[in-house]
This record gives structure tokens, C-alpha cells and sequence, in this order.
């Protein structure tokens, strides 16, 4: 199984861990995940408007390339899946929109939304399947209390992500319980850490990574996960601090005996 | 309406690519929006007043900034209208024109610390500035 991979900016630098251990994992359950060649930020956000041409291109660089290479295209950041499977959609329906970047980028080919974009997780669920997964673990998480925080950028606007049940997800908790430990559902799970209102506003940050900490805690969680960098920050920064927010990928990769020993790399946390 | 606001109208609907007439008055929107404390003109208000033409309102309110773009309001509209990229197009009337934008580059590195992704920090300029 072999993907084109787009990690992002944040991936290579702060987030290394969520990189690090999607990697060891993905070798470890024979999946070949390649670098795209010179891939650029995507912008981390969506560009809503639909007379937003150049904040859209970052993206459509990366599908092309992908396309290129003959390759389903692998991400692994929340944002960056969101933004580059959007983007994708509106290379796919919006004729005005796919019209104007063609004729900007000037490629051989035009582009018209051929790429597959896979989210890790996906890749997990729909390519190997969690039963599969369950066989390959080593390091059963038996009796670990993980609850999974979802977020707003992999399941909304349902219509285009076509994630998961944006008001009821069960991906993530159904990879926690692929690796033996108890999945923990809380109310909070898909609502918004406060995203980059943290630059803005601080406290109203505060505030809602508060709700969701706690709302997880009382619950019984020892652990929460996520496949988001924001999300990740949000929580361990401006949350309670009672439970540690890790990346689904660490515990992935220490399920299967593969995870980097302590002190190799170390959680920024 | 002012002949300026009208125009202002007619880019924030093209921008947005909403249909304010599908909105039923629910309220739905606002229901769910997680920064509705925050805010000072709630999403259902900007559907109406964007159909009213009531734009240089929309321009002076807090609520730009304070939008997450967490899509809680489109996933949940029952007509699919689509509320935050309302809020999106009235914010980029706002930082588009020169002199406009609200996060200027000098002002970063007081803001971050040692843990603050990158992501984070492209967001809010993305959001902010132009
Ligand atoms: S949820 Fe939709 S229909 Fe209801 S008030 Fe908001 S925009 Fe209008
Ligand atoms: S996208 Fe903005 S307006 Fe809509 S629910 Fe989220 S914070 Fe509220």
C-alpha cells in the first residue's frame, strides 16, 4: 500500500512526535508513506471565499503532485486534511474556481480533483481495517481509560469531509479500543478548542479547552488523543493540566513496540 | 441604503456564495455556536442583516474576531446556509483594503511561546491579516 505523504509545516517542527510515530507505525503495518516532493504550507485554514484564488494554490500543488505520482494522497494533520480535501472539492465542483487556478498554474494537465485525499486515520479504518490492526498489537493498552478528542476540522462540514458522523464519530474510539483500552465518549468531544483565538483571545481559549478537559476527566479519562497540533496546544496549554493530550500516532506506534525510546524524542508538551 | 453599503452587500454575497433567502429564522445557528457569549451580532443576525443590507454594522463588530471557523454553525443550519462564510466575507471587507488588517507581523513574537505550533500562528494571521 503506498501513499504520496503531505505533513505540513507544523509536523516537521512542533509537532515532530505526530510525524515521528505515524511513520514507525505505518512501516511497522507494511504501508509506504512518501514524501511529496518541495509540498508548502497550506495555509492551515480554509480560504471560505470563493474569490480567494492564491490561498487555494498551496493545496492544489500538493493534489497535483500527487496525481503526478499516480498516488492517493496521505495527511495526517487535522487542518491540513481539511484544507487540502476542500480544496480538492472545489477543484471537482466548482467550474469557475477550477477554471481560474488551471489557467493560473498553467500545468500540463489540468487538474480537475483526480487525487484521492486519505486521512491517516482513514487509512487505518478503511485500507487495513481495525481488526487487522488488533492482530498486529504487542503492547495491549489494557485497562487505560483514552478518550479521543475530535475537533472541528476532520468531521465539519460533513458534506465535503465525509469523515465520520459529524454529531456522533466513532473512528477514534474504535482505534482505542483496537489497541486494548477502554474507549471513554464524552459530551465535548467535536466541539472547538477555541482554534486560533488563542492569538486573539487567550482566555476565551481557556475557557473551552477547560469545558473539554473536564468534561473528559469526570468521565473517568486518564488520556485524551488527538490528530491536531491546535487542538493538541489548546488542551495541554489552556487546559486543566489533570490529563496528559497526546497524538493518536504515539500510542499507535508504542502499541506496536515501535515507538521511539524515551528520551529519543521527547513530547513537547 | 447607502449606495457604498449596497455594493458592500453585493461582494460579501458573491464572496460567501450564500443564499440569505433560504434562511428560516431558526436560530439554530446561534444555538450552537460555541463563542456565542462572545459575540455581539450572533449568526442568524448577520444572515438577516446581509439581506437587509445592513453592512457597515456587520463591519464594526466584535463577532469578526471572534468567529472560529469551526463550522458548527453550516453543519447544523436545517437550510444549509451557511452563516460563518458570511462572517468570513464581511471579515475580509474589513482587512482586505490597505491599513485594514488586525494582526500585523511586529506584533507576533511577543505573542507566541515556546509551544505554540506553527499551524496555530499561520490561522490567526490567515484570519487577521492580509
Ligand atoms: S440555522 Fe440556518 S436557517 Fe436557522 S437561522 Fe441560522 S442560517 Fe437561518
Ligand atoms: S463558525 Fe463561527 S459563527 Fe459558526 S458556530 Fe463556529 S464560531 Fe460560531
Amino acid at each position: 500500500m503506498k501513499f504520496s505523504y503531505y505533513p505540513g509545516c507544523t509536523l516537521k517542527t512542533r509537532a515532530a512526535e505526530l510525524d515521528v510515530a505515524a511513520r514507525q507505525a505505518a512501516e511497522a503495518l507494511g504501508v509506504i508513506m512518501e514524501e511529496l516532493p518541495e509540498w508548502q504550507c497550506c495555509g492551515a485554514v480554509y480560504p471560505i471565499a470563493r474569490d480567494e484564488l492564491a490561498t487555494r494554490l498551496s493545496a492544489v500543488r500538493a493534489l497535483d503532485g500527487a496525481k503526478r505520482l499516480k498516488n492517493p494522497l496521505l495527511t495526517l494533520c487535522s487542518a491540513c486534511h481539511h484544507v487540502i480535501k476542500r480544496v480538492n472539492n472545489d477543484m471537482q465542483t466548482d467550474d469557475d474556481m477550477r477554471a481560474k487556478v488551471n489557467s493560473y498554474m498553467d500545468l500540463d494537465d489540468p487538474y480537475s480533483g483526480e487525487t484521492k485525499v486519505v486521512h491517516y486515520l482513514e487509512m487505518l479504518r478503511d485500507e487495513i481495517g481495525f481488526d487487522k490492526i488488533r492482530e498486529r498489537v504487542t503492547q495491549p493498552m489494557k485497562g487505560r481509560r483514552i478518550s479521543a478528542y475530535y475537533g472541528c476540522m476532520l468531521l465539519r462540514p460533513s458534506t465535503v469531509m465525509r469523515f465520520d458522523n459529524p454529531e456522533n464519530p466513532s473512528i477514534l474510539e474504535d482505534f482505542i479500543a483496537a489497541l486494548g483500552a477502554e474507549p471513554i465518549r464524552y459530551p465535548y468531544r467535536n466541539e472547538c478548542c477555541g482554534g486560533y483565538i488563542s492569538i486573539e483571545a487567550r482566555d476565551v481559549a481557556r475557557e473551552m479547552s477547560r469545558k473539554i478537559m473536564n468534561s473528559a476527566v469526570k468521565r473517568g479519562a486518564d488520556t485524551i488523543i488527538t490528530a491536531c497540533p491546535v487542538c493538541l496546544y489548546n488542551l495541554n496549554e489552556n487546559g486543566t493540566g489533570e490529563v496528559p493530550v497526546v497524538y493518536f500516532t504515539e500510542l499507535l506506534a508504542e502499541s506496536l513496540g515501535v515507538k521511539e525510546p524515551e528520551g529519543g524524542l521527547v513530547h513537547a508538551r | 441604503m447607502h449606495a457604498d453599503e449596497r455594493k458592500e452587500a453585493e461582494t460579501i454575497i458573491r464572496a460567501s456564495g450564500v443564499n440569505v433567502r433560504k434562511c428560516m429564522k431558526c436560530g439554530k445557528c446561534s444555538a450552537t455556536c460555541p463563542n456565542f457569549d462572545e459575540m455581539d451580532i450572533h449568526p442568524h443576525r448577520f444572515v438577516s442583516m446581509v439581506e437587509e443590507g445592513d453592512i457597515f454594522a456587520l463591519m464594526q463588530s466584535k463577532s469578526l474576531w471572534r468567529c472560529l471557523s469551526c463550522f458548527a454553525c453550516v453543519e447544523r443550519c436545517p437550510r444549509g446556509v451557511e452563516p460563518a462564510n458570511l462572517i468570513e466575507a464581511v471579515r475580509l471587507e474589513v482587512i482586505r483594503p490597505l491599513a485594514g488588517n488586525r494582526l500585523r507581523p511586529e506584533a507576533i513574537p511577543a505573542l507566541l511561546d515556546e509551544k505554540i505550533p506553527q499551524q496555530l500562528i499561520v490561522s490567526a494571521f490567515r484570519k487577521y491579516s492580509k
